[in-house]
């Protein structure tokens, strides 16, 4: 199972989409790892820079309808190439979803509130998060502050993440 | 309870259930491009799993960078290929025969009432036109869906959008989406089919049902679809003329995808056109959008005609009406790619190109290019098109430029007047 735990990257917007994750330009690529410098190169938000912001977060703290747009699969594999294998939204776009699961990383979902809370508790803090996947878990931490949030997968999402992916449990299954 | 035309097709296709909200469905057409399918065949052979489930069913277009621009877009079109070839795919449409593949692939009669069909691309939901469900899906899902003929979908739950009233003159089809988009926003149909109704959706055409269904999933929806009915046996009767005696005997078949009129919706909506005008876009979501005459003398850099929304040969005909014997402003540069070479032929024909010529039109081989940014017409930072394409993100037709989804009257009225304008087809 990949790991989800590390450093948090709040992205405060909705509707963040997967041609400002990884740009069209970039989709010449082969090689998952080569999209590594590009992910979030065309995000609209103001006081983020892709170049500073990025390097060392390993979980994205997001709003409603991330990954919405094209269904590039590139935009997980950016986020991966780049050690990010969480995403934590109020809720997000089919595909990117599903192309999260297929690649045995995870987008979790959590109620709109519980996301504000986050968001004014620990946004502009430096922050870790621990992710325990078997007791459904996710703990927020940052200079005294601490929050455990609980969350849940479906049957289908949690043997996705643990089959390490869509491809093999098909082939076993079908 | 009566079940809609999306429970019907996923009742006739199941082949598992591993969880209570997930249905895995058969697959009757997998679609491929060279932009999301080469990683799926490289994985294959990572896995030693280089297999296809059924290479008739497998169909396979270059059409996002074609001709290739350099040595990436070269390799990603060599893969498809050798692998097409290596497999015995014969539905392989190279330079010469390929176009824009949710033109092309309806052209060809690859889609039917009640098919299911994925491709690695998020605009597949324009087939759902025909009455079948076509959805984007990622590489991964493409991969398995390449090697097993199956994919997962949560339930599909539906939003009924009955289109109401009467469409004014000179307001098209691409016009009743943006605003339907407008409407229920970016996010307001995600996990959910669309299925278009009522008497504006029963008196379009096939064309004009595909950039419908093409924008379903600007407001997140899995599948745009319309009922299966006479025009979309007319359309199919030459691919389907061996298997049935009559058409009318095939729209009897076809009628077992109709939704019940007990059907369970999610939502229902009367959108009524009856006072819609020309729509634009504005900002970085197709959400984004007004009346045309509200951003008219916005001053543009560039206008492109194309894509999987708009250069079918209706599209083109349109936007040929309004350029007739004008000339583009100095100020704009205009560029037509017609969606394929059957578009491209009778576009010809019907002396379509020509006027488009005429105008000061730079007319280009069919391919996607421009929409995505990848070729042929990418923004400097800074400049602005009208397109008749279906995405306006930020950076989405190349780095810090700003893209109006418009309708092909509008873009061509725009490419005369040098700024937005609506086009003389519509009259206030």
């Amino acid at each position: 199972m990949k790991s989800f735990s590390g450093k948090a990257l709040f992205l405060d917007r909705p509707d963040i989409n997967t041609d400002e994750i990884i740009p069209a330009k970039y989709l010449t690529e082969i090689s998952r790892d080569a999209l590594a410098p590009y992910l979030l190169e065309d995000l609209k938000l103001d006081g983020f820079d892709p170049a500073t912001d990025i390097a060392g977060k390993r979980v994205i703290i997001t709003r409603a309808n991330f990954g919405c747009g094209s269904s590039r699969e590139h935009a997980p594999w950016a986020l991966a190439a780049n050690g990010i294998n969480l995403v934590v939204g109020e809720c997000f776009a089919r595909i990117f979803r599903q192309n999260m699961f297929n690649c045995g990383m995870m987008a979790v979902e959590l109620p709109a509130d519980t996301i504000a809370r986050l968001f004014s508790t620990f946004a502009d803090l430096e922050t870790t998060v621990q992710t325990d996947v078997d007791a459904g878990t996710i703990t927020f931490s940052a200079e005294g502050e601490s929050k455990i949030i609980p969350f849940t997968l479906s049957g289908f999402d949690a043997d996705l993440v643990t089959a390490g992916g869509w491809v093999e449990y098909a082939d076993a299954n079908f | 309870m009566g079940k809609t035309i999306a429970q019907k097709i996923f009742d006739d296709h199941r082949v598992g259930t591993p969880d209570t909200d997930v249905h895995v469905i058969r697959l009757d057409a997998v679609f491929c491009h060279e932009i999301t399918t080469p990683p799926a065949i490289v994985d294959l052979q990572q896995r030693c799993k280089d297999r296809v489930f059924d290479p008739a069913r497998i169909k396979v277009v270059i059409d996002h960078v074609s001709p290739a621009k350099d040595s990436k877009t070269a390799l990603q079109g060599m893969i498809l290929r050798e692998w097409a070839r290596r497999h015995g795919i014969v539905d392989f449409f190279d330079i010469g025969t390929n176009g824009v593949c949710h033109a092309l692939f309806p052209e060809k009669g690859f889609v039917r009432p009640g098919y299911t069909v994925i491709m690695g691309d998020s605009h597949t939901c324009t087939h759902g036109a025909f009455g079948a469900f076509a959805a984007g899906v990622g590489t991964t899902d493409l991969e398995v869906g390449i090697l097993k003929g199956v994919c997962a979908f949560r339930t599909p739950e539906t939003i009924r959008i009955n289109i109401t009233g009467t469409l004014p003159d000179g307001v098209f089809a691409k016009d009743v989406i943006l605003s339907v988009i407008g409407r229920i926003g970016v996010n307001g149909a995600t996990n959910k089919v669309i299925e278009f109704a009522g008497l504006v959706v029963d008196a379009m055409d096939m064309e004009a049902r595909m950039t419908l269904c093409n924008m379903a999933i600007e407001a997140g929806g899995t599948c745009g679809i319309c009922a299966p009915d006479r025009i979309t046996v007319d359309y199919l009767w030459p691919f389907i003329k061996d298997k049935y005696e009559s058409p009318d005997e095939a729209l009897a078949a076809f009628s077992k995808y109709l939704p019940d009129s007990d059907a369970s919706y999610d939502q229902t909506i009367d959108h009524n056109v009856s006072n819609l005008t020309p729509m634009v876009t504005f900002g970085y979501k197709p959400d984004n959008v007004k009346p045309v005459s509200e951003m008219a003398g916005t001053p543009v850099d560039q206008v492109y005609i194309g894509s999987c929304t708009n250069a079918r040969i209706s599209d083109l005909r349109i936007a040929a009406r309004v350029l007739a014997g004008k000339r583009i402003s100095d100020t704009v540069r205009a560029i037509l790619s017609p969606a394929t070479p059957k578009v491209y032929n009778q576009a010809l024909e019907e002396g379509l190109i020509k006027t488009f010529m005429d105008a000061g039109f730079c007319v280009t081989n069919p391919t996607c290019g421009a929409c995505l940014g990848m070729s042929n017409g990418v923004l400097a930072n800074g400049e602005v098109c009208a397109a008749t394409t279906n995405r306006n993100f930020n950076g989405r037709m190349g780095k810090g430029g700003m893209v109006h989804l418009v309708s092909p009257a509008t873009a061509a009225a725009t490419a005369i007047a040098g700024t937005i304008a609506n086009s003389p087809l519509y009259t206030e």
